[in-house]
């Protein structure tokens, strides 16, 4: 490829960006904070990422969609790399991934613990359902003025 | 055997031992909440077995992965604490059992997280954090269910009572203690005990539930000598797959 002389470290952070998480897909590995450095040297690229639970099964899918992605961009020589430490924590969320989270109907973490508003209504009328949700990173809440339930994304 | 690989494969063989029974809820609970939460449960265990082993093979260095040592030790080369191995029997004592086991990892963990073994304070730091959240919701689960009914409570009384003399092996230093010690790798297990007396008392008193007098301690588990009957039918569950069909993988 032509092109592969030119690519920067930022390049690839803006391909990423265009990679969204396998669950939540409003989302990009990026904004969820699980891609944790890029490098380039000539044609190759070097991504270290980082599970967000140590066991969960979308961090497969995940390295092989930014493989697939990268791929398509022309690059062949990728090393993906996983580090656990410093651990995971909803810290690295961006704002723009906390924005999105709550349209998409999933209350961002909060370091109280549990959700602001109810991503629907907006009342901070809300109760917990169960600590655990339908992936690892997310519980089970609902709003007691709109009656909805409601995903909340565990704060770690 | 290596006191380091000895002791990366009591951390592993806990998580996985854990991890398997917790997954047999699966599709089983007694309600959707509580199934799809021992579900994540399990799965955090299942991805802190494959930490802990994963670095277990890489210092035993004989050529052996993580899936190897899970799938194809015997039951006497496992490290597991037995209470971990025993049947989950019902909601109650699986509960009951998560809490006992969560407020011994969280001290454990939190002092591991300082250990001289890089790889061994950044697995701990790793697990800590699904620890913790374990930890708030099973003591929350005792608490609700020892403070419950007359038969939730008498359940979750049962459930203390049975598990009560296996929970002293988590304290029982021997010599591999002892090396991770020196070497500073891990403190002594005994040096937990205080910490867990302090906040089991609390939790069962909240519960309304009496602690057991007896101190007999059942041990064998972590040195391997003397399992329980239950963990070669639960290996023969876990490890069917690998064992008809030595390599398969999808």
């Amino acid at each position: 490829m032509t092109q592969a002389a030119t690519i920067t470290e930022a390049q690839v952070w803006a391909w990423l960006e265009d990679v969204p998480d396998p669950e939540i897909p409003v989302i990009s590995v990026v904004d969820l904070g699980v891609v944790r450095g890029v490098s380039v040297s000539g044609d190759q690229v070097a991504v270290t990422i980082t599970p967000t639970y140590s066991g969960c099964p979308a961090m497969a899918v995940i390295a092989i969609d930014i493989e697939t992605a990268l791929a398509r961009k022309g690059i062949t020589d990728l090393t993906l790399k996983t580090q656990i430490a410093p651990a995971w924590t909803t810290d690295w969320l961006s704002e723009k991934g906390r924005a999105r989270l709550e349209e998409y109907g999933i209350a961002p973490p909060q370091a109280a613990g549990g959700p602001e508003r109810c991503p629907h209504c907006q009342s901070t009328e809300v109760e917990k359902v169960s600590q655990f949700g339908s992936t690892p990173c997310k519980a089970q809440w609902r709003c007691t003025d709109c009656l909805e339930p409601f995903d909340y994304f565990k704060c770690i | 055997m290596d006191p380091l690989f000895a002791f990366l494969l009591r951390q592993g063989d806990n998580a996985l031992v854990l991890g398997h029974r917790t997954s047999e809820w699966c599709g089983a609970a007694p309600a959707l909440e509580e199934d799809i939460a021992l579900a994540n449960t399990a799965l955090d265990l299942i991805g802190q077995t494959q930490l802990w082993l994963g670095y277990a093979a890489e210092v035993e260095g004989a050529g052996r992965s993580a899936n190897d040592l899970a799938f194809l030790r015997d039951v006497y080369d496992f490290r597991n604490l037995l209470m971990l191995e025993v049947p989950n029997q019902d909601f109650g004592r699986t509960l009951m059992r998560q809490f006992l086991f969560d407020a011994f990892q969280v001290p454990w963990l939190t002092a591991l997280c300082a250990s001289s073994d890089q790889r061994v304070a950044e697995i701990a730091a790793k697990s800590l954090k699904e620890a913790t959240y374990h930890l708030d919701r099973s003591s929350e689960t005792v608490i609700a269910l020892g403070d419950g009914t007359e038969d939730s409570n008498r359940r979750m009384q049962g459930a203390l009572d049975y598990l009560w003399p296996y929970t002293g092996e988590m304290f029982a230093d021997d010599e591999v203690d002892r090396a991770m010690q020196a070497a500073g790798v891990a403190p002594l297990p005994s040096d937990m005990r205080e910490r867990w007396d302090t906040s089991v008392r609390e939790t069962m008193q909240a519960a309304c539930l009496t602690l057991p007098e007896g101190d007999f301690a059942h041990s064998g588990g972590r040195s391997g000598v003397r399992h329980t009957e239950h963990l070669g039918h639960m290996l023969a569950t876990m490890q069917v797959l690998q064992r008809s069909y030595p390599g398969a993988s999808w």
